[in-house]
């Protein structure tokens, strides 16, 4: 039950009740659809990024579980203002904490507001949840949206 | 007179039909461990279901006593194998009721046979301007394999329709129906919503345009007893796992004739006559379809569990498996908020549903923690979540070892996702 606790904290469901930043950006230059094809989650990613790589907005929307959705409501505040350098080390430390050994001390304090995901790794099954908003997130940085990005090609 | 309402105690307490489930429930070595601290509510038999201790035996001895390859050695352990490999073919024939064992062909499962139709019957004989009539609610399984096959040949895929409640629109499958048509695959049980389809009627409305019926068994032979010559199909497959059987075996039934007109779909050892380099005879039926070594233990393991299932009594087992369904779709249905998917008048025990407050998922995970195993997701089955305008669902499916009170766990659980998500 504590697992539990700290997987559907007070923060991740009201994120889940009343997501951030949903819904479409019509003044968006990019776009990134992205899938997790072994539960159907599906979400879009918008983002408005100025000449010198700042992402001045960005939305999201779609359909997903209560992690997913949290996760990409939570991104959407943290990346707003951000340079798009900034978004990918954001990334990296948000991919390293979901997926470290459970043995592994997590830094709560560098992780800032996303430590409310600290309890993800305890649900292996459960990590493409919290990573899906920001994989489609990154590939909407690097510019290529041709194709829907999906967790299972990462 | 004043009537008392009898509580959801009573009705858990009350009797079901004469099947001893206690002493089903030992025959399954696993049923007995804990999850997460708790005893073990397995609610996903539509995925995999657990073996009996007689399976898993079979297997044992298999590898401690007889292991050998099959039909090459002369020596007396290949012999063994061999013998117990052909026996379990003749078993799968016999719980079939198949007209000859030649006509059951081993291969990994369900999917495996699918493309193993697509590729020998389909590739020759279905060509541009063909159709392929499915229904809307086939497992990917009896999807995928069709489209390829569609879009190698300029074929067509069509699909026919279902109704709100889960049950194909039989008028609406007629109208699909045409001389355009090749091939019909349908599936005996949805996997999803439970449906059981009516394949007599639905194969005597393809005959009339002399066209084969393909029905997807994976998720009838666990719960009904399979006829596939009363049901008048032409080819029928089965998934061992799901039969309470090793994961990698399973079976395509075929009609002789259709079989002896389709070519091998792999080639390789085992499958051939005579070969030189300039051409092979391949083999007769059925070991045509059956290239390299195939799942010796998985055969056998398959023939086991027929074996059990024949032990017990079918009548009974339904009549336990349906008063279950009942049981849980009535208590699902006290809870507020939740949908039901699938409430086909002629149902296996599976039951699909959603909360308003939690996605599947979500569910999946908080009942997980309460010992209760369910899938959760599209279930293979993207096409039918579109038709019911939904990404996902949760679903709780039985087996004839599961109880009410293990209805009644899931029930609480449920109450415990809508308390943390509600």
């Amino acid at each position: 039950m504590s697992e539990l606790r700290e997987l559907y904290q007070q923060v991740i469901l009201d994120h889940n009740r009343k997501p951030h930043n949903f819904g479409p950006l019509e003044t968006a230059n990019r776009h990134q659809e992205g899938f997790n094809p072994l539960c159907g989650d599906h979400l879009h990613v918008y983002l408005l990024l100025s000449d010198d790589g700042i992402i001045e907005d960005i939305h999201f929307d779609g359909s997903g579980c209560a992690i997913s959705k949290a996760s990409a409501s939570l991104m959407t505040q943290l990346l707003k203002g951000r340079t798009d350098d900034e978004a990918r080390d954001r990334f990296d430390s948000f991919h390293q904490m979901v997926t470290a050994d459970t043995d592994t001390p997590i830094d709560l304090e560098a992780a800032g507001k996303l430590a409310v995901f600290s309890g993800v790794r305890e649900f292996p099954m459960r990590v493409k949840c919290a990573t899906l908003a920001w994989h489609t997130m990154k590939s909407a940085l690097e510019g290529d949206a041709k194709v829907p990005i999906s967790t299972e090609d990462q | 007179m004043t009537t008392v309402e009898p509580s959801a105690q009573d009705i858990a307490e009350a009797p079901l039909a004469p099947f001893d489930v206690d002493a089903v429930r030992r025959d399954f070595p696993i049923l007995g461990r804990a999850v997460r601290d708790r005893a073990l509510v397995y609610l996903d038999n539509a995925a995999t279901t657990q073996k009996p201790r007689s399976v898993i035996d079979a297997i044992k001895r298999y590898y401690e006593e007889d292991n050998a390859n099959i039909h090459r050695g002369v020596h007396f352990l290949s012999q063994q194998a061999t013998f117990a490999y052909e026996r379990a073919r003749g078993r799968v024939a016999t719980f079939l009721n198949a007209v000859e064992s030649a006509e059951i062909v081993f291969c990994r499962g369900t999917t495996e046979a699918v493309n193993l139709v697509a590729h020998g019957y389909g590739r020759g004989r279905i060509g541009a301007g063909d159709e392929i009539l499915v229904t809307h609610m086939e497992h990917h399984s009896n999807i995928v394999p069709w489209q390829m096959l569609c879009k190698e040949t300029g074929a067509t895929l069509t699909v026919a329709p279902i109704t709100e409640d889960g049950e194909l629109d039989l008028a609406g499958f007629a109208e699909k129906l045409s001389s355009k048509t090749r091939l019909v695959a349908v599936t005996h049980a949805s996997n999803v919503l439970g449906t059981v389809n009516p394949i007599r009627r639905i194969c005597d409305l393809a005959h009339e345009f002399d066209v084969p019926v393909l029905v997807d068994g994976a998720q009838s032979a666990p719960h009904l007893a399979v006829d596939v010559q009363a049901l008048g199909c032409d080819f029928y497959t089965l998934s061992g796992h799901k039969l309470f059987a090793p994961t990698g075996i399973g079976a395509l039934w075929g009609r002789r004739e259709l079989l002896e007109q389709m070519s091998p779909y792999e080639g390789g050892g085992s499958m051939i006559q005579s070969v030189t380099f300039e051409s092979t005879t391949f083999a007769e039926l059925p070991n045509k379809f059956e290239a390299g070594t195939p799942n010796i233990a998985g055969a056998i393991g398959l023939a086991a569990a027929i074996d059990y299932l024949n032990s017990l009594d079918m009548d009974q087992v339904s009549a336990y498996e349906d008063e279950l369904l009942c049981y849980a779709t009535d208590r699902l249905l006290t809870i507020d908020g939740l949908r039901l998917f699938g409430t086909a008048k002629n149902k296996v025990a599976v039951v699909a549903f959603a909360l308003e407050s939690a996605h599947p998922h979500d569910i999946g995970t908080i009942l997980d923690t309460e010992g209760v195993a369910v899938r959760t997701g599209h279930h293979c089955a993207q096409p039918l979540m579109q038709r019911y305008g939904v990404p996902a669902m949760a679903r709780a499916s039985f087996a004839f070892y599961n109880t009410r009170h293990e209805v009644d766990a899931l029930v609480s659980a449920l109450l415990k996702v809508k308390e943390i998500l509600g």
